[in-house]
């Protein structure tokens, strides 16, 4: 059973998952940690990306508006209560709520799937431009101010109730991969639902899944809101993983990023797009140090080879590859248990004659 | 052996435009009716089924399931009425295999333990079991076509509405669907759309004619068969 196999992967992604998180923090460097708390964040955008569009069929083009978002609520509230307690809280929520609303337009006013790309990506332009413009003392949420251009300086994670004790550097890459591990976990059992099932058929089938009686626009309500929640917990330890928060988390680079995560780490997959975004983020990182190409023009580059040659993605090929190496050892195997047979039957013959 | 009108259309238009594809039709379905809505290409029988189905807001007025006014619906709304839908073009879930499609729908109505066991049964009741694990995408349109039906059944609709089952089957296959058809309708209401007469006089029923979005005619297939204005319009005789 395909059940089966894919649990046994799941427990095994996680336990992968968990051995890095003992272990990175003693051997890397303490840069490295930091940067891999931000790797961790965009990887967790990227898991929310790949449930709603990989698993949903949404394409949503303004994904880090609910990052950014979550990022953004995280760092005012916990400027305003003094404390990450309950700005943890506030984040997720402000991300699925702002989810919804918009989710709560498109879906209920049946907008088509080119649109939905469209106002997505609008949406989080115009937040771009918004929060640039918000320079000056006259922009100020509570005791924060917005900081226009150059955004705010995110307070770091404290314990739970405990404003006073901050988590150190790597304390928060604990906290950021046990975050990610159980965001995969939850979208691991969230798709194997009923209704995560009903969400992949109408990714499938919208006019089917409604003639069985499911009511598409809640169910696809429902999963944009939650993907929306993800994308604002990634958005918290992207905020602690930089230091701040800027108008440049809302740009068309970052949108577009997001989705070449996905094309690249394969939709249809939770793992895939996951390591699509460690993948890149470190590609661009090395590219940036390298100073050598414009970095646009490469993963421009990757995008098109993708789409031409792999169109699948990453893990699905390299999955089928496999399972096709399988098959022909299996049949090279079946073939040479048979010749061997044929082989004795014949020197039986020969015995006999 | 007329109970209860369960479908009832009161004046029914669909205009495009200035084509009145579904003109001022009054419709009545009885209950455990099997009844065949059959006409010439662009008679309005497509039409006609949309509207009743919700794929479709009809121009002006009312399509009555039951107690429930459905005009305008949303098609899930239609569905939750109990009434199981077939499409003219096969509609299933391409990417998912067999079983997950008729699991769909047998869990939209019953819980896990139930939907499992029904979902087993109909796939053996439809012959399906053999392919239960491909992928919907690869069959070939006959079987398509059977995996829909299977989803139809599996949900034990009370009303089933049947767009052209038997386009494109093989003569065996359509023999199958009738059989399937006339078994269907041991328990449930049904309406089939169908241009296939053969296929009409396998599942014997009561029949409505269209034409030009209106009815023609509604009576058995003999009678429709010796009736001379069926013959003219199907035919064409119009100008001798």
């Amino acid at each position: 059973m395909t059940w089966g196999r894919e649990n046994r992967w799941r427990v095994a992604v996680v336990l992968i998952g968990l051995a890095f998180t003992l272990f990175a923090p003693g051997v890397l460097q303490l840069f490295t940690i930091i940067n891999l708390t931000t790797a961790i964040a965009l990887a967790i955008l990227a898991l929310s990306l790949a449930l709603i569009w990989g698993y949903g069929g949404i394409l949503c083009f303004g994904q880090t508006a609910f990052f950014g978002i979550g990022a953004y609520a995280y760092t005012i509230a916990a400027i305003n209560f003094g404390g990450s307690t309950w700005a943890v809280l506030v984040a997720v929520l402000a991300a699925a709520a702002f989810a919804a609303i918009i989710g709560y337009f498109v879906f209920y006013g049946r907008v088509s799937d080119v649109y939905m790309a469209v106002i997505t990506l609008t949406v989080t332009l115009i937040l771009y431009n918004l929060l640039r413009r918000t320079s000056g003392p006259e922009y100020k949420i509570g005791s924060a101010l917005l900081g226009g251009f150059n955004g705010i300086t995110s307070p770091p994670l404290n314990l739970p109730w405990a404003p006073y004790s901050m988590l150190f550097p790597q304390h928060v890459f604990y906290v950021a991969m046990i975050a990610l591990i159980a965001a995969y976990v939850f979208s691991a059992w969230l798709v194997q639902t009923h209704f995560g099932r009903v969400s992949v058929a109408v990714r499938e089938n919208e006019l089917r899944a409604e003639l069985l009686g499911y009511d598409i626009r809640f169910y696809k309500l429902a999963l944009f809101t939650i993907g929306g929640a993800l994308a604002g917990l990634g958005g918290i330890f992207f905020a602690n993983g930089v230091g701040r928060v800027t108008p440049d988390m809302f740009n068309l680079y970052s949108s577009a990023l997001a989705i070449i995560w996905v094309i690249v780490g394969g939709r249809g997959t939770l793992v895939g797009p996951v390591l699509g975004s460690f993948a890149l983020f470190y590609l661009i990182g090395w590219l940036g140090t390298q100073n050598t190409v414009n970095i646009n023009l490469v993963l421009g580059i990757i995008l098109i080879i993708f789409v031409l040659v792999v169109p699948r993605g990453l893990l699905p090929t390299l999955v089928r590859w496999w399972d096709a190496g399988r098959d022909r050892r299996a049949m090279q195997r079946r073939e040479l248990k048979l010749r061997r047979r044929r082989g004795t039957r014949a020197a039986e013959a020969t015995h006999e004659g | 052996m007329r109970g209860e009108i369960v479908v009832e259309t009161r004046n029914l238009s669909m205009h495009f435009g200035g084509v009145k594809a579904v003109d001022r039709v009054n419709f009545n379905l009885w209950e455990n009716e099997l009844r065949c809505l059959i006409g010439p290409n662009g008679a309005g029988k497509s039409t006609f089924f949309k509207c009743l189905t919700g794929q479709l807001t009809p121009t002006a007025g009312d399509v009555v399931i039951r107690d429930f006014t459905a005009t305008g619906r949303q098609p899930h709304e239609v569905a939750r009425l109990g009434v199981g839908i077939k499409t003219q073009v096969p509609s299933v879930f391409d990417g998912l295999s067999v079983e997950e499609n008729v699991w769909l729908s047998a869990r939209k109505w019953h819980n896990a333990a139930r939907a499992k066991s029904l979902t087993r049964d109909t796939l053996e009741r439809l012959q399906l079991g053999d392919i239960r694990g491909l992928q919907v995408g690869l069959l070939a349109h006959g079987q398509r076509q059977w995996v829909e039906l299977g989803m139809v059944v599996a949900a034990e609709p009370w009303l089933v509405l049947l767009d052209e089952p038997a386009a494109g089957m093989t003569h065996e296959e359509t023999e199958r669907t009738a059989e399937l058809i006339r078994e269907i309708n041991r328990t449930a209401t049904m309406i089939v759309v169908e241009h296939d007469m053969q296929f009409i006089r396998m599942i014997s029923s009561r029949v409505t004619v269209f034409h030009e979005g209106q009815i023609l005619i509604e009576d058995t297939m003999d009678v429709i068969t010796a009736d001379p204005r069926v013959r003219e319009v199907y035919l064409g005789h119009r100008h001798p």
